[in-house]
């Protein structure tokens, strides 16, 4: 008994002594590697943004040798589960445990609602990824930026475009029945609304719809339809919109997310024709972006999209930051002070700068789907360069509105 | 509230409610007959649907060759060194039923070896299950990445067909007459041969059927591996439509329920109107009713349980 | 308890006073906040599993609608905490609301038992998480909503991981304690007995429905203040957590620490926080490893981990005694028969 006891006793000393070791102040020296946090999503349905997000920062880290600005990199990553509670759980690990610097991600909306209050409390930069609209306008927060687009960025190109360019008068909107699609498609109707089209019909599909015949089915008598969906979504629907017939009567329009270049692999003639604007394509021509390109065909033989350039980017911005501050250990306020001053010349998304919310101004393509050589391609037809989320409007008059919602702008010509 | 619909777009509607009745049937079928016989409420029912859809996806890509194989992300790289070879050319149908057996075997296996000695426990059934839905789901976000796939509809059925002045849909027409082909296999397999004798007897009263000689646990593992194989049919055959993406096992797991439910257990004429009233109520209540879209299907579901417990067809749910 | 070797009484109790000084202890000896915090969400669906076992495992009546009560609880003070009322009414009202919805629940569920039970709580729950989505002008949709304050009570500040854990402890506590009273009390009983014996129940002059009814609003009422706590921990509240998903989560807490145990629906939400929340951070494919937690623990003890354990330990402790082993109890299988 003795015996045990004694173990017992050293394994508490053991244990003691490992325990002062965690609870040693953290202490910021010069040589500490710096760390960058990742939420993402590695599990369940939103997986597949997910998975690609931390190839896109991993790529950046590679070319880097997790070096940035001088300061050796510790890259954590972090899988939400893609929901709320699991975003706050896993924010809660890499601010309070890990201690990082800076937080990437995460992926959903809701996820990144959930804990904006939570990394400004805890003083913690956040680079994020969801395009929830209001976390850089009415309600903008000093510790978070963000690299790729709010919802209407660039479904504000979509619409100008759709009327200005393609000569569309009549439009339906179809997208999934949750803030992402209203944010989207309130945007699109907006632009081409004012440009002097009517949307005379909007639909919204459930976010678990198996079959969209009965929306598809709905439409008559427009000049094109503009969708909004995500995920394994737009797959579904563009199938289904072909297989109906739909294709051939009414042109096919798309926000990002629908049409990402890293979805091509898996669609198939049905996307042929379609009309998306993105704010990143994988064929633009910087520096940047064919190292990018490259480097994520040679390590993970995919085209990278949306997902995995929003976060090569947000690498991107960590990095000019470190170097703004000098490579020093800086607090957190002051690291997300320099992210705000960020402006880079050489991205996948060509220039780079954030407006005083924190919200970027870059490039948006307008691309067409197109088979060539018998792979998928979309190929850019127009450029706008420097949009911001505001697209041309007055950012006082832009931020008096209600934030863009099911019913806002009303949609006044319905039919 | 209530937005009418003209007949276009009703006749649109009521072949996409068959067609998706249809797959509904494939998935459901099984089921009931498990849970009718067994008295398994088998909850990787979804899963067998889309391990089946990934299966024929990736022998479509290539046909049933070596090549796909190799071609399956991840794991492929271990079956490099066999030589090119085809064992079949990628018929859209075929591959479809070897992907059927596939997961028919997996079922048996499941059933032989794992569910085989919880019988009669229903709560360590439902655990058992949900973790093997797990591991499969899991599995599958390793194999086939988080990716949507979505097999090309097979050439001859792509597109619409014209009669006088009406257009149909071809490929959700063919998934009518295959649903129809299968249940009238099926019916007729239950009412005319030995074993839909005994099924009918196990579905009746187990013990019963026991006592009389009916050998009850190869025929457990015979109709649990059926209705899996069924299922994974089904994913094939739906798959160039719903495609297939991490969380479809969970989205069809459901609709199973809702079927069985509404047209009561081990009933297969309950699994087949059960399964084409889904899909008619899910089009037309989604076209009609817009602003109920989220609870278009558990809301009937509902009123139909409370009214009326046994469902619409079965006799009292035990 | 009465079968069980003397010895086995003893070892349990230490057991149990040791588990509870260190829970007493735990912000000290755990480290870094963030253990606090994970300690502070498996004390919460703790409670909620507790709150689920009352009817699957003492009823025998298996609901998957609790997320849909958990979120009615959450968004009822969520929502009036954002029109400018206090913690105690909010949190007064959303318990009343959550037990009105019970009440709701229970009348149409209670029409039938087993799968007709299942499919309908199913149904109810669905049809929560669809308002939550749908009902965009009043909960705010999938962009949620945010709770920017936790309650002080007594002018304690609830903000820090230390003084939130004290407060999910001391509700755990509560909880734990109602539910070995319920579980002793005459109503516990008759709600075992009509698990069993529904008909003889019955004909013993019991009301049988009613019985059902009682257990499933005093569930009701723990799901609500696991739903509160849920929203103070998380200070924000979106659809998903009315899904599927988190009642079939906690239904396979319950199932896999052992139904109708008061340890079993603990043990089990400590499996899955910890899978969920920790391993995920050092095995990429835990899914994979909780599905086959769960494969294991069925096979192998197909009554659930707590009473599996529970029946190895003594297996063990007669053999080591030199006895042989004590008869093993089978359980008669109550449920859907």
């Amino acid at each position: 008994m003795t015996m045990h006891r004694r173990k017992v006793l050293k394994g508490i000393a053991g244990a003691g002594v490992g325990l002062a070791a965690l609870k040693a102040p953290y202490v910021w020296a010069q040589d500490a590697p710096f760390k960058i946090g990742l939420l993402t999503v590695k599990t369940g349905p939103l997986a597949q943004g997910g998975i690609q997000m931390e190839q896109g920062i991993a790529t950046f880290l590679k070319q880097k040798q997790n070096t940035l600005g001088g300061r050796k990199i510790e890259f954590i990553s972090a899988d939400t589960g893609g929901n709320a509670a699991g975003a706050k759980t896993k924010a809660q690990e890499l601010i309070e445990r890990e201690k990082v610097n800076v937080v990437l991600g995460p992926l959903a909306a809701a996820e990144l609602l959930a804990i904006t209050d939570y990394v400004r409390d805890n003083q913690t930069p956040l680079i994020s990824l969801g395009a929830a609209e209001d976390v850089t306008q009415r309600n903008a927060n000093p510790f978070v930026i963000r690299a790729s687009s709010t919802s209407g960025q660039c479904t504000h190109v979509l619409g100008d475009y759709a009327f200005k360019e393609l000569k569309f008068k009549r439009a339906a909107t179809v997208a999934e029945d949750w803030a992402f699609g209203y944010e989207q498609m309130a945007g699109f109707q907006r632009t081409f609304e004012e440009a002097g089209g009517k949307v005379v019909k909007k639909l919204w599909a459930p976010l678990n719809t198996p079959d969209f015949t009965p929306y598809i089915a709905q439409l008559a008598n427009v000049d094109c339809v503009a969708n909004g969906f995500a995920g394994s979504n737009p797959v579904k629907f563009m199938r289904a919109y072909a297989d109906l017939g739909a294709k051939a009567r009414f042109p096919l329009l798309a926000g990002w997310t629908a049409m990402d270049d890293a979805l091509l692999r898996s669609l198939g003639d049905e996307a042929v024709g379609v009309v998306s604007a993105h704010w990143y394509s994988s064929s633009f021509d910087t520096p940047s972006n064919k190292q990018f390109v490259a480097d994520m065909r040679k390590d993970y033989n995919v085209l990278p999209g949306g997902y995995s350039a929003g976060m090569y980017i947000a690498g991107q911005c960590v990095e000019a930051a470190i170097k703004l501050v000098g490579g020093k250990s800086v607090d957190g306020k002051t690291f997300a002070d320099a992210l705000h001053k960020v402006t880079l010349d050489d991205t996948p998304r060509g220039k780079f700068s954030l407006d005083r919310f924190g919200n970027v101004v870059g490039t948006v393509f307008v691309r067409k789907c197109e088979r060539k050589d018998g792979q998928l391609v979309n190929t850019v037809v127009k450029t706008y360069p420097d949009v911001s989320q505001f697209w041309t409007y007055d950012e006082k008059a832009f931020l008096a509105n209600p934030v863009y919602a099911r019913d806002y702008p009303p949609a006044k010509n319905l039919e | 509230m209530l937005r009418y619909i003209g007949f276009e777009e009703a006749r649109l509607l009521a072949i996409s409610s068959f067609a998706y009745g249809g797959l509904l049937f494939l998935l459901s079928s099984g089921f009931s007959l498990i849970f009718g016989l067994m008295r398994i409420p088998n909850l990787m029912h979804g899963s067998f649907f889309m391990l089946g859809a990934y299966f024929g996806v990736s022998m479509l890509e290539k046909g049933l060759t070596t090549d796909a194989l190799k071609a399956i992300p991840k794991i492929g790289g271990a079956f490099n060194f066999l030589p090119s070879f085809t064992i079949l050319p990628p018929n859209f149908f075929l591959i479809a039923i070897i992907s059927g057996l596939l997961v028919a075997g997996i079922g048996a296996l499941v059933e032989r070896y794992l569910l085989r000695r919880l019988n009669g426990q229903e709560l360590p059934q439902v655990l058992l299950t949900l973790g093997l839905s797990f591991v499969i789901a899991d599995l599958c976000l390793m194999i086939w990445t988080g990716d949507p796939w979505q097999p090309a509809t097979p050439a001859e059925l792509r597109g619409v067909v014209q009669f006088g002045t009406l257009f149909f849909p071809l490929y959700r027409v063919a998934i009518i007459g295959i649903a129809v082909v299968i249940a009238v296999a099926l019916w007729l397999m239950v009412d005319w041969t030995r074993l839909g004798a005994m099924i009918r007897a196990g579905v009746d009263d187990p013990q019963i059927a026991r006592v009389c000689g009916i050998k009850v646990s190869q025929l457990f593992t015979l109709v649990f591996a059926l209705g899996a194989g069924l299922a994974a049919f089904g994913g094939v055959v739906g798959a160039p439509y719903l495609s297939v993406y991490p969380g479809l096992d969970a989205d069809m797991l459901p609709l199973a329920l809702i079927v069985v439910i509404l047209g009561g257990t081990g009933s297969l004429l309950g699994a087949l109107v059960g399964s084409f009233l889904i899909g008619l109520l899910y089009n037309f209540g989604q076209a009609m009713v817009p602003d109920l879209s989220y609870v278009i299907l558990f809301l009937p579901m509902l009123l139909v349980l409370v009214l009326r417990p046994q469902g619409l067809f079965g006799r009292s749910i035990p | 308890m009465s079968f069980a070797p003397a010895g086995f009484i003893t070892v349990r109790r230490v057991a149990l006073a040791i588990t509870f000084a260190l829970l007493l202890t735990l912000p000290f000896w755990v480290g870094n906040s963030y253990y606090i915090n994970i300690s502070s969400q498996i004390l919460l669906y703790a409670v909620f599993a507790l709150a689920l076992n009352v009817l699957v495992g003492y009823g025998g009546l298996v609901s998957l609608g609790h997320a849909g009560l958990f979120a009615i609880a959450g968004y009822t003070a969520a929502l009036l905490l954002d029109a400018g009322h206090g913690h105690f009414v909010a949190d007064v009202a959303a318990i009343v609301v959550t037990l009105a919805a019970s009440a709701v629940f229970a009348v149409l569920a209670l029409r039938s038992t087993g799968i007709g039970f299942l499919m309908i709580t199913l149904a109810l729950g669905q049809i929560v998480w669809g308002i939550a989505y749908r009902w965009a002008s009043l909960t705010n949709g999938d962009n949620g909503l945010k709770i920017t304050t936790r309650p002080s009570p007594f002018g304690l500040s609830l903000n820090g991981a230390p003084a939130f854990y004290y407060t999910t402890l001391l509700v755990f506590v509560v909880a734990l304690v109602t539910m070995i009273l319920f579980v002793r009390s005459p109503l516990g009983a008759s709600l075992r007995g009509t698990r069993d014996q529904p008909r003889r129940m019955n004909a013993l002059g019991y009301n049988v429905w009613l019985i059902r009814f009682f257990a499933f609003l005093f569930s009701g009422f723990w799901t609500a203040v696991s739903g509160l706590l849920f929203i103070y921990y998380n200070q924000f509240i979106s659809p998903p957590i009315a899904a599927l998903q988190t009642s079939a989560e906690t239904l396979l807490m319950v199932i896999s620490g052992g139904t109708a145990t008061l340890l079993g629906p603990i043990a089990g939400a400590a499996i899955l926080v910890i899978m969920k929340n920790v391993v995920s951070s050092y095995i990429e494919r835990w899914n994979l490893v909780l599905g086959i937690i769960f494969v294991l623990i069925i096979t192998f003890m197909p009554e659930g981990l707590v009473p599996g354990v529970t029946r190895l330990w003594r297996k063990g402790w007669s053999t080591l005694r030199g006895r042989k082993p004590e008869p093993e109890a089978r359980k008669t299988g109550g449920h859907g028969s």
